[in-house]
């Protein structure tokens, strides 16, 4: 599954649930603060967090189930650049209230300032950093 | 009531994770693609971002002419409006891991399902680094 309307399809349905979770639940679809929420102790909120995230879960088994296939992961990188880098985007999502989620959809539709200046900043970040490990070589 | 919620969260978040590997972004090796703008550019998935944001906002449209959510009292959004040092510096933070493996939290939760160590690695880290930041003393911010 590679091209555009598949994308733009994919990138629809999850605005669906962005749309679903607020009109329903009053809540944001903001992964990382969910994610985070489980980490503390178990509150109110911790059963349809974790539904949320289990929900998550089922999503490549829908595609299995739809398309016969799992969907492509290609993973680049070797397994210190990769917790290196998981522990720079727990860390940056939190200390920035958000992550492409919870900033780059729910933030962009409802124009939140800082949730444009969010994604402005992290998508300059990200871009320099693949050139920068391009042009290095890794 | 709270079925109802528990229920609402599955469904969003199961429509969140089908999208997701729908649309391509579970692929880490596309998600740099698409960063790679002076590079060898894959721009597709702006489309994503592109369509999610087209849709959600119908629901930012829908939620300004509801008075509350149908199971809760009120809608829940964010009461902090500046852009400070905070938001910014934690952006670039971000950023600079999402390039570095083409994961971000969404599609990193989303992949565990497919089982491969890498992603478990990932995860485990993200969450060390949420829990990193959301324990460790923290310092005033400007």
């Amino acid at each position: 599954m590679s091209g555009y309307l598949p994308s733009l399809l994919g990138g629809m349905l999850i605005g669906v649930a962005v749309a679903m979770l607020m009109l329903l639940n009053g809540r944001i679809a903001g992964i990382s603060g969910i994610a985070a929420g489980l980490l503390r102790r178990p509150d109110r909120r911790m059963a349809e967090d974790l539904a949320f995230v289990g929900g998550l879960l089922l999503g490549p088994l829908g595609f299995l189930l739809a398309f016969g296939a799992w969907p492509l992961v290609r993973i680049e990188g070797s397994l210190p650049v990769l917790a290196l880098a998981g522990i720079l985007v727990g860390f940056g999502s939190r200390l920035g209230s958000g992550c492409t989620s919870g900033h780059g959809v729910a933030g962009l539709a409802r124009l939140s300032p800082r949730s444009i200046a969010a994604v402005l900043v992290f998508l300059a970040t990200a871009i320099l950093t693949v050139s920068l490990m391009r042009s290095f070589g890794s | 009531m709270s079925l109802a919620r528990i229920a609402a969260a599955l469904a969003a978040g199961s429509m969140f994770g089908f999208g997701l590997a729908l649309s391509g972004m579970l692929d880490p090796a596309r998600v740099r693609g698409f960063l790679d703008v002076f590079g060898a550019w894959d721009p597709s998935l702006a489309f994503v971002l592109a369509g999610a944001v087209a849709v959600a906002s119908i629901g930012t449209w829908i939620r300004r002419r509801l008075t509350r959510p149908a199971f809760d009292r009120d809608f829940h959004l964010p009461r902090q409006t500046r852009i400070d040092s905070r938001l910014v510096t934690g952006a670039a933070i971000f950023g600079v891991g999402w390039g570095m493996a083409g994961l971000c939290p969404g599609p990193a939760l989303t992949s565990l399902t497919l089982g491969l160590p890498p992603t478990v690695l990932f995860v485990l880290a993200m969450l060390a680094g949420m829990l990193a930041h959301d324990r460790l003393p923290r310092r005033s911010s400007s």
